[in-house]
């Protein structure tokens, strides 16, 4: 006995995979590129807020009072007499000056003298900047920072965090697990949606506008059969392309975020084992989906026309895995198709793994994809769906 | 005679009209009666040809028998298998070929043919030899592994027509087998149903090409306007006169006007 199912699945790869350019493209490009975004992105944003480590301000000050001025200099700020306050302003403006500090002429006195609780205005130093300038805006953080210092070891009864060791407890699981949960389910969500719209239109609606469909629907191969195996095939496909997506996302998210070493490390073989499972039935789901909805339409076009809504109710839903603090807890959501994903992704990422609400989502997904291929099967039978011009 | 292997009786197919189909038709009627109430019998080994003009409801016919569409009312059994409730058996038992079934593109004659060979459960040590032999009848060989969409239109029209009969079907269904085809090519297909015919196979083609049938067919059934106006061998429909003359005269009778 020849298998249906199989040589159907068989040939969906062959097609698929015969063509060297269209698999590349569909495969190894997304990966790629989104590891080159990404990694770009994230070096552009650390480059524009953040300036170079040697760097020195440059910056006037107009009766720099001596105590400041020692201060000053082991802080590894140089700073210059002003020649004059509107004159520095005006080399500030045109980003020549990075800032300029104003000081009343009996500084040291004044404070020395001023008693909080009488309530008289206190001493002011007048720092001018340029915030459109990172050098003038590093400079301003700089001399407030030196300012702020001072002012407390005049009248220090407390600190907060003195000493160097580490006062965050959050490990560094905690930190990757709690980024990860609200990034990682949104885009595997439109990862793997993108690989499904790469083929599923392409292989139902394309077979039927090309009139190849009719030629198997004249054999005696079983509709299910044509179903299960056209499933089967997009959906290896589909998560091929969602795990080079996947792969290129997650090597580029140190530069992204400028965390150190290996993101991934937190996560045990049982947490990457539940996230397979998850992902492949959302996969089948999401396939079984665009599979009815291209065997409704009558052209890849019309397909892709009705498929994109269906993407950003996904994109969406992917959303809310930012907002609310960890997965759901209420079992029902784990019943509702592509929130149950969402939020089964959540829980993975956010290392609390929760297998009840894992196996309702994976059951629910395959429930979904069954009933999908149902539908599936019955529009292949159907000739008004079939052969509708 | 030789025994019964497609058994018509009573096929009715009807399709809904569009707003806009009922304008172009200039009729009011929702549905339009495409075939009504056809019934004829083919036998083992003969070649049998539906005549009529386009439109007739030819084409639909044979849709229904392939089990591409269900019909409304009626029912046809081939080779003892009903097209209504066991489509299946039908499938297994026939070779269809019409311009609407395309091969994609994409593949070579070559994987085409194992690929469909496997749909129709053909055993391997059957599938190689049966190759081999419709390949070079057809000279297909040469082409095997050329993509069917680098195909000329005769060669992709030899390979559906291999495809079409992978699995060695007692039944062959043909609509408009000439269509499109230069003279040679034609040929090749005419010659070839004969051949299928010389092994006891039944042949059934539609067409709306008078010399096809006088040249080929054993007996056949003139549709007019859905219905079967005459059905026998060609001697009895023809009565002594050409068979183009034989039609013109139903056309007239039937349709009550001139052609």
């Amino acid at each position: 006995m020849k298998n249906g199912m199989l040589t159907i699945f068989r040939k969906e790869l062959a097609r698929f995979f015969g063509d060297k350019r269209t698999a590349l493209a569909a495969i190894l490009l997304p990966g790629v590129l989104i590891f080159a975004v990404y990694t770009f992105m994230g070096s552009a944003l650390s480059s524009q807020f953040s300036v170079d480590e040697d760097f020195v301000p440059t910056v006037q000050a107009a009766a720099l009072p001596d105590s400041l001025s020692t201060l000053a200099g082991q802080a590894g700020l140089e700073i210059q007499p002003a020649a004059g306050v509107d004159q520095a302003k005006a080399l500030i403006e045109g980003q020549e000056l990075d800032l300029l500090a104003v000081f009343p002429a009996d500084f040291d006195d004044q404070v020395a003298a001023y008693d909080a609780s009488s309530g008289a205005p206190a001493p002011a130093v007048e720092l001018y900047y340029n915030s459109a300038s990172v050098d003038s805006s590093a400079a301003y953080e700089m001399m407030s920072a030196l300012l702020d210092s001072y002012e407390s070891s005049l009248s220090n009864k407390f600190d907060v965090n003195p000493g160097s060791q580490a006062y965050d407890l959050a490990t560094d699981a905690d930190t990757a697990g709690t980024f990860l949960s609200s990034m990682m389910p949104m885009l595997l969500m439109i990862f793997l949606f993108s690989g499904c719209m790469a083929t599923a239109p392409e292989s139902i609606a394309g077979e039927k506008e090309r009139g190849t469909i009719a030629t198997l629907l004249i054999t005696p191969l079983k509709r299910s059969d044509l179903a299960l195996g056209k499933i089967f095939a997009l959906s290896i496909i589909a998560l091929l392309s969602g795990l080079s997506s996947t792969i290129g996302t997650l090597l580029s998210m140190p530069a992204l975020m400028q965390m150190e070493g290996n993101v991934g490390a937190a996560y045990t073989p049982v947490h990457y084992l539940a996230l397979c499972l998850v992902i492949l039935s959302t996969v089948l789901f999401l396939v079984a989906c665009i599979s009815l909805i291209s065997a409704f339409a009558k052209t890849i076009k019309e397909a892709q026309t009705y498929v994109t809504p269906l993407m950003i109710l996904a994109m969406v839903v992917g959303v809310t895995a930012m907002f609310g603090g960890g997965a759901s807890a209420s079992l029902w959501a784990y019943f509702i198709p592509f929130y149950s994903s969402v939020q089964a992704m959540v829980g993975v990422f956010a290392l609390e793994l929760n297998w009840t609400h894992l196996l309702i989502t994976v059951a629910s997904n395959l429930v979904y994809t069954a009933m999908g291929v149902w539908g599936l099967t019955r529009m292949f039978n159907s000739e008004k769906v079939m052969f509708q011009r | 005679m030789s025994d019964l292997i497609l058994d018509v009786q009573g096929l009715r197919k009807t399709f809904r009209l569009s707003a806009k189909q009922q304008k172009i038709e200039k009729t009011k009627q929702k549905v339009k009666v495409a075939v009504d109430g056809l019934s004829f019998t083919a036998r083992r080994g003969e070649i049998f040809g539906l005549l009529g003009p386009n439109g007739a409801g030819k084409t639909t016919t044979l849709r229904m028998l392939a089990t591409l569409i269900k019909p409304d009312a009626g029912d046809a059994l081939v080779d003892g298998a009903s097209i209504v409730s066991q489509p299946e058996r039908v499938r297994s038992r026939i070779g269809f070929l019409t311009s609407e079934l395309k091969l994609e593109d994409f593949f070579t004659p070559n994987y085409l043919y194992d690929f469909f060979s496997d749909l129709h459960q053909v055993p391997d040590e059957v599938r190689k030899p049966r190759k081999q032999a419709l390949f070079s009848r057809f000279g297909i060989d040469q082409f095997a592994e050329v993509k069917v969409a680098d195909l000329s239109t005769g060669m992709k029209q030899k390979v559906s027509l291999v495809i079409s009969i992978v699995h060695d079907p007692d039944i062959i269904i043909f609509d408009e087998p000439t269509n499109g085809l230069d003279v040679i090519t034609a040929k090749v297909v005419t010659d070839f149903l004969q051949e299928l015919r010389g092994q006891g196979k039944t042949v059934l083609v539609s067409t709306h090409i008078f010399s096809l049938v006088e040249k080929l067919c054993d007996r056949v059934g003139v549709i007019i306007d859905g219905s079967m106006a005459l059905c026998g061998t060609l001697d009895e429909v023809c009565q002594g006169k050409s068979l183009e003359d034989r039609f013109f005269a139903l056309y007239v009778e039937r349709m009550g006007k001139d052609a």
